[in-house]
């Protein structure tokens, strides 16, 4: 059994966040109703650069897409997996030989091959947690709709 | 709007006194406000067309119109979700509204639940009567018989029903055994925990799915207010087949699939954004303040209502003229073993018992009480008394009296917080003048 808590740190969730510009999402669909569309439409809202990883489609969420992780001619912070869980290890390589600073599965994408290949080529990982889940949580404004967000201060925070 | 770059925060595991203080409310970063505003607003101001169109798609997380959220009311949801362990919840304005919108948006006509028959008189009334009005049938079962929950399991079935806390009889649910049955079902557990509130027992860490409050009794605690809340664990699988309503495209939402799309958060937002829409039932802001400065100090009163409950049980079981006291937690309790379980902190403050002379000792009884209150309700921080058979269950059959633990002279007292050698006094000289 893969020992999920590793992969649930809210610390490195958390500085992720935070450091991360360019995300590429593996899987983005080009459908609005997709959970992958919902995940890189928020994360455009929230500033951060979103690139489509999708052979079948040439332009998403006003971004052009890229048939592999390989052929991004850009920095990658975070790889987004939306794709089954027998594809992981060979994202995760790929993940590793562009240089990608983190692997992040979303909910169900859970592969311990994949995940051993990412550790192994000095990724953070984050496994079966949803990217927006975790920025509206930590930054967004999951609170606005009754969601447990855990976060518990009495620091005054920012404008929303 | 981009993303701000705070230093990560702590992730310290905060114990429940601190977060039935802290638990939903960040300072306002406007005003820093440190009590939670009350945000009396109907709308909100947009920035954009192309914002408003996200939060109505539900891609962005923001305010559209306060019958589907509103930011007081989403604080008291976020500190109830937190108290009983669950992933998220949704206000209503009263707790038959909160269990009317739970059962709804996993109900289609021709579908069925089973539930306790040791309920609320007034969630009788709805399982019983609005159901069927829905086409939903409905089978009664004996809470403490398991294979009678099992048993009436059918291919339509849908939830298992059932109170931690039975009202008025005390019955304790066996939680633990009732999830697993439902869940080998791939059925979720639905648990009315009003009696026994957060404090005293958290029916998620025993596997229910959801969990329904009516917040006007403990969790509000000064009875100002109508109000009720549903929790969800966000770990029951609406994607197991049983559940097409939750997981196919909804035709209510433009073809969205609640389950796939949200994952753990799938029930809460259909039941949100479509049975709070269309329903209505909303908290308003002014009462979620209120609910709000109850549950502050939740722990604080429990403590001292389950302590007086078992004094004022002792007395009366001790007393000549009062019989079959139905706290949980005596020693001569069938639910010990149960309690001990599932409410080691206290069973609770709200029992029953029967005044020798039936049902004219017991209205006698009503008569005669000075301190306690007479009236339809519990959980006040005031102690309350009434008598069933003439008023919560009035609209009950003699079977279903039964059924529920109620019998013509049975008295159902609501253990406050008052000076617990007052209330003993009131009730021996009520008791006195029954004779």
């Amino acid at each position: 059994m893969i020992d999920l808590a590793r992969y649930h740190d809210p610390l490195t969730i958390q500085r992720l966040l935070h450091r991360a510009r360019t995300i590429a999402i593996v899987g983005l669909s080009a459908n609005e109703l997709r959970p992958s569309n919902f995940v890189g439409f928020y994360l455009q809202r929230h500033g951060y650069r979103v690139i489509p990883v999708n052979p079948r489609e040439t332009e998403i969420l006003g971004e052009v897409s890229h048939p592999s992780l390989s052929d991004v001619p850009e920095r990658v912070d975070i790889v987004n997996v939306f794709r089954a869980p027998a594809a992981l290890p060979a994202i995760a390589e790929e993940a590793v030989a562009i240089g990608a600073g983190a692997l992040w599965c979303q909910f169900g994408v859970i592969n311990e091959e994949g995940a051993r290949i990412a550790e192994e080529g000095g990724l953070e990982i984050v496994m079966d947690r949803c990217l927006k889940v975790e920025h509206a949580r930590y930054i967004g404004r999951m609170h606005w709709l009754g969601f447990n967000t855990q976060q518990i201060t009495s620091v005054r925070g920012g404008l929303q | 709007m981009t993303a701000e770059h705070d230093q990560p925060g702590e992730t310290r595991a905060f114990g429940f006194e601190t977060r039935q203080l802290h638990a939903g409310q960040r300072p306002d970063p406007n005003t820093g406000a440190r009590a939670v505003p009350i945000f009396q607003t109907a709308s909100y101001v947009f920035e954009d067309p192309e914002s408003a169109a996200a939060y109505f798609n539900l891609q962005e997380y923001g305010n559209t119109y306060s019958r589907i959220m509103n930011p007081t009311v989403a604080a008291f949801e976020e500190r109830v979700a937190n108290l009983e362990a669950g992933v998220g919840a949704v206000a209503f304005a009263s707790g038959i509204a909160a269990q009317a919108a739970a059962l709804f948006t996993l109900l289609e006509p021709g579908d069925h639940v089973v539930s306790s028959s040791a309920l609320y008189g007034g969630t009788v009334n709805q399982l019983k009567h609005l159901l069927r009005k829905l086409s939903v049938e409905l089978t009664w079962v004996d809470p403490d018989d398991l294979d009678a929950w099992r048993g009436a399991v059918q291919a339509n079935t849908k939830a298992f029903f059932g109170e931690t806390i039975g009202n008025p009889a005390g019955k304790v649910l066996d939680i633990e055994a009732l999830a697993v049955a439902a869940h080998d079902h791939d059925l979720p557990l639905i648990v009315d925990n009003t009696f026994a509130t957060p404090y005293l027992c958290r029916p998620i860490e025993w596997g229910a799915d959801i969990v329904i409050h009516s917040a006007t009794k403990f969790i509000g605690g000064h009875g100002t207010s109508i109000g009720g809340v549903v929790v969800e664990s966000g770990t029951f699988d609406w994607s197991n087949g049983r559940f097409p309503v939750i997981a196919d495209p909804s035709p209510a939402y433009h073809g969205l699939q609640f389950h796939e799309t949200f994952g753990t958060y799938g029930y809460l937002m259909k039941l949100r954004a479509e049975t709070l829409r269309d329903l209505g039932g909303t908290l308003s802001p002014f009462n979620a303040f209120l609910f709000l400065q109850g549950v502050e100090t939740l722990s604080l009163r429990m403590e001292r209502h389950v302590e007086n409950a078992r004094v004022v049980a002792e007395f009366l079981e001790a007393h000549e003229l009062a019989s079959n006291v139905t706290h949980p937690g005596l020693p001569a309790s069938r639910y010990r073993p149960l309690v001990a379980k599932y409410l080691p902190g206290g069973a609770g403050a709200v029992f029953s018992f029967d005044c020798a002379g039936g049902r004219e000792g017991g209205q006698s009884l009503i008569r005669n009480v000075k301190l306690w209150s007479h009236v339809a309700n519990v959980g006040d921080a005031k102690s309350l008394i009434i008598h069933p058979a003439s008023t919560t269950h009035r609209q009950l059959g003699d079977a279903e009296l039964e059924a529920a633990g109620v019998s013509p002279g049975t008295i159902r007292l609501s253990v406050g917080i008052e000076s617990v050698e007052d209330l003993i006094w009131d009730l021996e000289q009520g008791l006195a003048r029954t004779r």
